[in-house]
């Protein structure tokens, strides 16, 4: 038996070993309160035992529901102390879908943080037949409430205590009965079709995962991490419960959800894993903050943001920095830099990562430029999480970084991303079909399409999105697309190639960022259709877009394009309300410029007619320029 | 469960020789949670302004908890245990929340200004205890977010939601509430109802409240008195009180059928 294959064990070996110092921290009426590894260890003990004299037994589930908080961690661990999986619920997730996974991954327990969270479980009661006890920690508002299943919080723990009086070694007994091999959690995966899929994790997958990411991205045991995203979610399990436990860092709880960025602030977090949204976020708080803030100040973060982007470049490049830029960089950091990351709370920041979708190379550029150096995860919550993360010293924008130690990734013919680790889970709940879906020979079939590039990885898009040209290269338009929007001066971009001979687009100019560098450039125009058509703007464009070319294979770089003479609009049902562009739509109403993109015409004549937005119409007769790349 | 603790007697209120109530009488008993209702100008905000101690009235007697207020001013009355929230935010704009919290807790503190300026001893104890008595407050409300927020930049809603906090910071043992809901979209309003029923449940606090949306009244109140051209016209249950053909005249114009 290993003495530290579980999270219960590693839980204690802390407590032993870190006694007082801080494992939890929470913030509670304005104030920071902490909760040592000790004491995080008899609570688990008090909840755990509790659960047991309840009723909880080796093999079952426990739901947990709500916001983060100490008592998430500690339900959870309580309810692996006893031999039991736990099984997050998104606290914000429709009433179906809670539904759905209590019902379906059996819990005979509930932990809901609030009357919220209460009222919905409540509420389906009666189709929940399962559920025995519903355990809640937040007693505020529930004191009428009377349901002989509900039980509070602190109930659990004093008949835990009880428990734990009359057989002092019975909860030392259940944690040494757990095993690597053990059920830590039931993982659902939120699934854009059908109904969510239980991915089935061992303490050994995660805590696989822990270590290996522990040797490429360090962790040490003063570390500090804000935990702020879903604790349902498999990102948020690899950092506050798993790596937490494996090295012996601090978890801090913000106060409210909508606190967060600013319980960052006074903590200083050491780590930090977020979605692209929370970088994204912070990002265009400071382009906002820049616009309205003193002359001096905007002043200086125009020059000094240069700089900064500047010696990225070069260090990303791993070109040496001149001792000029190194001089300049310095006083960029004192002058800007480092009040700006102290705003931010980065200052501490010595691991950022950003996972679970694609993030602009200009958010990128910005966070490298301050000294953050961000890089990029990916993994799948089958794969406990993580199977790739960029390098420090070898980060590309455009990849999501090396496989970690352990973990083999490689593509199928059909070009889907496939992984094999110690880490891959041992299959979905209740669902044996998905699991041979999804697992062959150990190999986790990702359902992304992508392709290695000296030895890091691209994904393109998810594998059903991708289409093939003529000749069978695969191709996902919106993975170009996307790149190509990353241009400020492309407002729109739709890839086209289904069955053609190579790729050609359609592309949408900005109107506002076009014109202000038309202005500059002194090039009169009077509408967009006009400023669309002129042959600088066709120049600036093509510099754009053989930018994104130089990072797409060979078969897949864009040929020709055109630039669009009005805006795709939602009004004109060329966008979907959330901006998505309607393919098939567009491609059927501008089949003639298409067809104009694979022929050996210069011009592609158009005679249309456009509504404007107040109901007048406009006769557009134009010659088209068709632009083939390289050819300028 | 120990009797009344707020008592009406025949309340009499005149402006010239506009009779704003008449005659009114009634009683709230201690942890309930009652609502008052009618018309517009009935008198309503006037019956809450003499329990306030905004007005006098000519004639009646209002006793708080055993004791004749009728002659107390609204000072003495806050601390006493009566705090109100006003149909029109009256909160200090230019200051943060937490201020305006702070500012609620003033009645109860005990050092003077001196003690107080110099920040030492027992003035600094009783700065922490009564930042901590804020702290639950901003908690209870949910209102963490906006702590250190300027109150005009606020969104309505919000303000009302601070306004009824530091009625709250006063430690009120009976709270008089002028239409906590004005103004508020469905959302605010659903959230508004569950703060004033926690009050009520958790923390005991008598809650007499001037309410037009008849849901809200329905579903919250214990006890419903309806004023009309400021007499009390009806008093009951809720359900009793909407069926009451007097009541439905009133609101309606017509006469009984």
């Amino acid at each position: 038996m290993s003495p530290s294959d579980t999270f219960p064990k590693l839980l204690l070996q802390n407590a032993e070993r870190l006694g007082d110092r801080a494992a939890l921290r929470e913030k509670d009426l304005g104030i920071w309160r902490e909760t040592g590894w000790r004491r995080y260890g008899e609570r688990v003990r008090e909840f755990s035992l509790g659960l047991v004299a309840l009723g909880l037994q080796r093999g079952g589930t426990v739901a947990i529901i709500g916001d983060n908080r100490p008592e998430w961690v500690i339900a959870e661990l309580a309810a692996q102390s006893a031999g039991a999986a736990s099984v997050g619920v998104y606290q914000d997730s429709g009433l179906t879908e809670v539904l759905y996974v209590i019902d379906h991954c059996d819990a005979k327990f509930v932990i809901a943080e609030d009357q919220e969270q209460v009222d919905k479980i409540l509420g389906m009661i009666e189709q929940l037949p399962k559920i025995t006890h519903l355990v809640y920690s937040d007693p505020r508002g529930l004191r009428r409430y009377s349901h002989d299943k509900l039980i509070s919080f602190e109930e659990v723990e004093r008949r835990g205590r009880e428990l734990h009086a009359q057989r002092p070694e019975l909860f030392a007994q259940n944690v040494a009965q757990g095993k690597g091999g053990d059920l830590a959690m039931i993982c659902y995966t939120s699934g854009t079709t059908g109904s969510p899929k239980g991915a089935m994790l061992t303490f050994a997958n995660l805590l696989t995962m822990a270590m290996s990411l522990h040797q490429v991205d360090p962790r040490r045991p003063t570390d500090e991490f804000v935990s702020f995203l879903p604790l349902a979610w498999i990102g948020e399990q690899m950092m506050s419960v798993a790596t937490a436990l494996a090295i012996g860092f601090t978890i801090n709880f913000p106060e409210e959800p909508e606190t967060a960025l600013h319980d960052i602030r006074e903590i200083g977090p050491n780590v930090m894993f977020a979605p692209p949204r929370i970088w994204e976020g912070l990002h265009s708080t400071v382009q906002v903050k820049i616009m309205d803030t003193t002359p001096l100040k905007r002043f200086l973060y125009e020059r000094l943001m240069p700089v900064g982007r500047k010696v990225a470049d070069l260090r990303l490049e791993q070109r040496p920095v001149p001792v000029v830029w190194k001089v300049l960089y310095f006083i960029a950091d004192w002058l800007l830099f480092r009040p700006l990351k102290d705003r931010l709370g980065l200052l501490n920041l010595r691991s950022a990562t950003t996972g679970g979708a694609a993030l602009g190379p200009d958010v990128f550029r910005f966070f490298h430029a301050m000294g953050v150096r961000l890089k990029q995860i990916y993994g799948q919550t089958e794969i406990s999480g993580i199977s790739c993360i960029h390098r420090d010293e070898r980060i590309r924008f455009h990849t999501v970084g090396e496989p970690i130690p352990g973990t083999e990734v490689r593509t199928s013919e059909r070009g889907e991303i496939l992984s094999r680790s110690p880490a891959v889970f041992v299959g979905y709940y209740k669902n044996d079909e998905a699991t041979r879906a999804t697992l062959t020979d150990g190999w986790l079939h990702s359902g992304d399409a992508g392709y290695l590039e000296n030895g890091q990885l691209v994904v393109i898009d998810r594998l059903k999105d991708v289409l093939r040209l003529a000749d069978g290269t695969q191709f996902s338009p919106q993975f170009i697309e996307n790149r190509l929007k990353f241009s400020p001066y492309v407002k729109e971009a739709v890839v086209i190639g289904q069955d053609k001979p190579y790729l050609g687009a359609l592309v949408c100019i900005d109107q506002g960022i076009v014109g202000k560098w038309a202005e500059k450039q002194k090039i009169s125009y009077t509408t967009y259709t006009d400023l669309s058509a002129k042959p600088r703007v066709y120049d600036l464009l093509q510099r754009e877009i053989d930018r994104v070319n130089q990072t797409l294979p060979d078969a897949a770089k864009i040929r020709k394009f055109v630039l669009l003479y009005k805006e795709l609009d939602a009004d004109d049902e060329e966008l979907t309300r959330t901006r998505k562009v309607r393919r098939s739509f567009v491609e059927e109403r501008y089949a003639g410029i298409i067809a104009g993109l694979y022929g050996d015409e210069q011009k592609i004549a158009v005679d249309t007619t456009i509504r404007y937005q107040d109901g007048r119409t406009a006769r557009i007769q134009a010659n088209l320029a068709v632009r083939e790349m390289g050819a300028a | 469960m120990s009797g009344p603790i707020l008592d009406i007697s025949r309340l009499m209120l005149r402006f010239g020789g506009v009779t704003a109530l008449q005659d009114v009488s009634f009683s709230v008993e201690n942890s309930a949670l009652n609502a008052i209702i009618g018309p517009n100008g009935a008198g309503k905000t006037s019956l809450l302004n003499c329990v306030s101690g905004v007005y006098h009235p000519q004639q009646g007697r209002i006793v708080f908890d055993g004791q004749d207020v009728t002659r107390l001013g609204p000072a003495a009355r806050t601390r006493l245990g009566i705090a109100r929230t006003f149909q029109n935010i009256a909160l200090f704009r230019g200051m943060t929340v937490l201020d305006n919290l702070l500012i609620g807790r003033h009645v109860h503190q005990k050092t003077g200004t001196i003690a107080g300026g110099v920040y030492w001893g027992r003035g600094r104890k009783e700065e922490i205890r009564e930042r901590e008595r804020v702290e639950e407050i901003i908690d209870f409300l949910e209102i963490q977010p906006w702590r250190k927020q300027v109150v005009h930049t606020l969104a309505y809603g919000l303000q009302k939601r601070v306004e009824l906090g530091r009625a709250l910071a006063l430690d009120p043992r009976l709270l008089l509430l002028d239409e906590p809901m004005a103004g508020m979209n469905a959302e605010e309003k659903e959230d508004m109802a569950r703060y004033i029923l926690d009050i009520n449940e958790e923390r005991g606090t008598t809650v007499l409240m001037i309410e037009h949306d008849m849901g809200v009244v329905m579903d919250l109140s214990h006890r419903v008195v309806v004023l009309n051209f400021g007499q009390k016209i009806a008093e009951g249950a809720p359900e009793d009180v909407q069926r009451s053909p007097e009541v439905q005249a009133a609101y309606l114009g017509g006469h009984a059928a």
